[in-house]
């Protein structure tokens, strides 16, 4: 790794986009996504279906069909451009720099091999060491995640883990080259409340003891909460807002993230309507010009019709794009 | 629950009048069969739903919560008769399900209706949605102007402009559009009773709270009776009067919602409750409530299922299976054996004397 990896930011999104073009349309997934990371930072990413999180994660790992997907933009990833890398340098960087967890354990793994042969196998791919060496190294795995009765569940085959325990056999799979950077895609969405606690907590002590970079996809503002250090809310393909979790909590700047928190039902007085976000988010074959949330905003103008919002810096760390947050310069201006 | 003001205007249907309960289901056993081998013999049985009893007032709205796999979706199923149950008691409105001398299943089935989870694939593709709602009404003999006219009615009353959308196809429309679709389409029939199964779950959190908001308006209105089924603990408080706890096929709590979320008795509803993460990142959860997954269906653990999890658990717990009890609707009741005086349990609540 270069000097400015360990010192700078661990990863530099600068204005990316995703499109996916088929004969009938051109879906643009992601339109200028723009955020930074430091070391030993976790980052939750939160967004409607469609909003492009998971678009932007596999973009950060070059996952994307390369024959139907046209990216642009800036991706650096430990001082590294992802963008012009070389199949080579893509493959060690995948698991590596970078490794990602995904909602479906089931997906990581292949369903006729036990997942202890599975996970040595990898140690022994990327880390070059011996048959026996790469089994100790996935049992200290398995008992890093707490899986009990670690040494029988290395010889268990996928399906008969129960779903907590895969999830945790996948994060020990994506911990084993110890990567500096964790993509997580909403790892927890299938589990049970009892269940998804656990594994929150895990993420967090692990995150903590090694001290490693977590980008935390989810569409639940409890999740983020618990596990993140920032915040990023997407809306159509856009961060509309990002700062530091509590801040981001507490008071939102932009009105599609202040929509999304008064109508997440959290012990609202039953009887009562809930507060609503009207209309429904975007086609993105056909975004509309200007702000993408103006449909639906009870503060848009004819201006949010027309001009796309630049990103504004409204307090140091916080960063919100629409026509109606103002940078503390621009009150003095 | 406030059966005096939701009281209907005199339903023809309705035969016990607002005292009986439109819903009675008393031991409801359902067991599926795992077949293995070249022969596809039996191997063994996954107790889906293992001895459940509840009953639901007209007019109320009955939340059924627990963990994935508990058996909340084949309870939403039996009730349909979409399965047959291997045993137990089931009564609509004073009358025995598909018993001689009963309300046969196909009645039963007019009065009530299911909204599931996956709002896109519960439409026909290849047809506007305006005909989906209508199918229903124009199988059961409705002619189809009239069919038609009354499906544009109800797109409109679940907010979709008929105008725009009624020629619309599934694909046309937003998940949220879709659901309401369905919403419209439950009700073409006029059903008494409504089953909502994770009917707002696929849903982003913008949309869900306006079907949840329909869903009340729509109750209100029509005086429609839910069984409300979700793993989201705080959507289920919002709109049920009473919630049932589900733990591994079995009915652990139930009781008037306000009780069960802030005085839970089982050690297992406290769990659940005390799993959902803060909404606050200074307060975040430091230690999980309990340790472990919920074991297997196919051989539930002995006693109270929960022993395996639970930070109470003592010999009895594994020993006997503590019971439900009995109370009228609005008692709060919970399967555990520190709820029962006699049960042994040190910690057992000890007998309250007036
Ligand atoms: N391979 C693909 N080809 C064409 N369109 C795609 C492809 N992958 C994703 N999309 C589209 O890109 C947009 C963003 O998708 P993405 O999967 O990033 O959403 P998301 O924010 O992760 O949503 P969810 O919360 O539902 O997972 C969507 O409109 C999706 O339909
Ligand atoms: N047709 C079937 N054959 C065999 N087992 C089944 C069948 N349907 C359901 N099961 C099993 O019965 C149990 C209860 O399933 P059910 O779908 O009722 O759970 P649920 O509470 O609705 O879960 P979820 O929250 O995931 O929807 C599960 O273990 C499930 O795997
Ligand atoms: S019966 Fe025993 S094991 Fe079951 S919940 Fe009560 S204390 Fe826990
Ligand atoms: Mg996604
Ligand atoms: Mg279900």
């Amino acid at each position: 790794m270069n000097a400015s990896g360990k010192t700078g930011p661990l990863v530099e999104v600068e204005d990316l986009s995703v499109n996916f073009v088929t004969r009938e349309s051109n879906v643009r997934a992601v339109n200028g996504v723009t955020f930074t990371m430091m070391p030993g930072e976790v980052l939750c990413v939160l967004g409607e279906s469609g909003s492009g999180k998971s678009v932007t994660m596999r973009a950060l790992m070059r996952l994307l069909p390369p024959k139907r997907s046209v990216i642009t933009g800036k991706i650096r990833v430990a001082g590294e451009d992802v963008l012009a890398m070389s199949e080579a340098a893509l493959r060690r960087m995948r698991g590596a720099t970078v490794s990602m967890i995904f909602q479906e354990p089931m997906t990581a793994f292949d369903p006729v091999t036990r997942v202890g042969d599975q996970i040595t196998e990898v140690i022994r791919l990327h880390r070059g060491v011996n048959q026996a060496a790469a089994r100790q190294r996935a049992l200290d795995l398995f008992e890093l995640v707490r899986i009990p009765s670690a040494q029988q569940r290395l010889d268990a085959y996928p399906h008969e883990l129960s779903g907590g325990l895969r999830q945790r056999a996948m994060i020990a799979l994506a911990l084993s080259c110890e990567p500096k950077l964790l993509l997580a895609d909403e790892p927890t969405t299938a589990l049970d409340a009892t269940v998804q606690i656990q594994v929150l907590i895990l993420l967090r002590r692990l995150q903590q003891e090694l001290g490693m970079s977590v980008i935390f996809v989810t569409h639940d503002l409890g999740v983020a909460a618990e596990i993140a250090d920032r915040v990023a809310v997407m809306y159509a393909g856009r961060v509309v807002e990002s700062g530091p979790v509590r801040d981001v909590l507490r008071s939102p700047l932009h009105p599609y993230t202040a929509g999304l928190l008064a109508s997440t039902v959290h012990d609202q007085p039953p009887g009562r309507d809930l507060e609503t976000i009207p209309g429904a988010p975007p086609d993105m074959r056909n975004l509309p010009p200007g702000c993408s949330f103006a449909p639906r905003c009870s503060l848009a103008g004819d201006d949010c019709r027309t001009t796309t919002p630049p990103a504004i810096e409204a307090a140091p760390g916080r960063i919100a794009r629409c026509l109606r947050v103002h940078a503390p310069e621009a009150a003095l201006v | 629950m406030d059966t005096s003001t939701t009281l209907a205007p005199i339903d023809a249907r309705d035969r016990g009048g607002p005292r009986q309960p439109l819903l009675i289901v008393r031991n409801l056993r359902k067991h599926f069969p795992i077949r293995s081998g070249v022969l596809g013999r039996v191997s063994a049985h996954v107790r889906a739903v293992d001895g459940v009893s509840f009953t639901v007032m007209k007019g109320e709205t009955l939340g059924i919560v627990g963990e994935s796999g508990c058996g909340k979706s084949t309870v939403a199923r039996l009730l349909m008769r979409l399965l047959k149950p291997d045993g137990g008691e089931h009564i609509f409105d004073g009358e025995a399900v598909g018993e001689a001398g009963g309300i046969s299943v196909a009645e039963m089935r007019r009065q009530v209706q299911m909204v599931f989870q996956d709002s896109a694939s519960s439409l026909n593709p290849r047809m506007p949605v305006q005909g989906s709602v209508a199918f229903g009404p124009i199988a059961f003999g409705t002619p189809r102007d009239r069919a038609l006219a009354q499906a544009r009615q109800l797109l409109a009353k679940v907010g979709l402009d008929p105008v725009l959308y009624g020629g619309r196809y599934p694909h046309e429309l937003s998940g949220g559009q879709k659901q309401r679709v369905n919403v419209a389409r439950a009700l073409a029939l006029d059903p008494r009773m409504v089953i909502l199964d994770e009917a707002v779950s696929a849903l982003d959190k913008s949309i869900e709270a306006q079907v949840l908001n329909l869903l009340q308006a729509l109750r209100r209105e029509l005086q429609l009776t839910y069984v409300f089924i979700s793993h989201d603990l705080s959507v289920v408080r919002w709109i049920s009067d009473r919630v049932m706890v589900m733990y591994l096929g079995e009915v652990v709590e139930i009781g008037p919602s306000n009780a069960i979320y802030e005085t839970p008795k089982h050690p297992y509803t406290r769990a659940l409750l005390a799993s959902r993460p803060a909404l606050d990142p200074d307060n975040r959860r430091l230690e999980a409530p309990v340790s472990g997954d919920p074991p297997s269906p196919i051989n539930p653990p002995s006693g109270c299922r929960f022993h395996t999890r639970c930070p109470f658990a003592e010999p009895v717990c594994s020993a006997r299976a503590p019971a439900l009890g009995e109370g009228d609707v609005m008692a709060h009741l919970a399967a555990c054996h520190m709820q029962d005086a006699a049960s042994g349990h040190s910690k057992a609540v000890r007998e309250i004397r007036h």
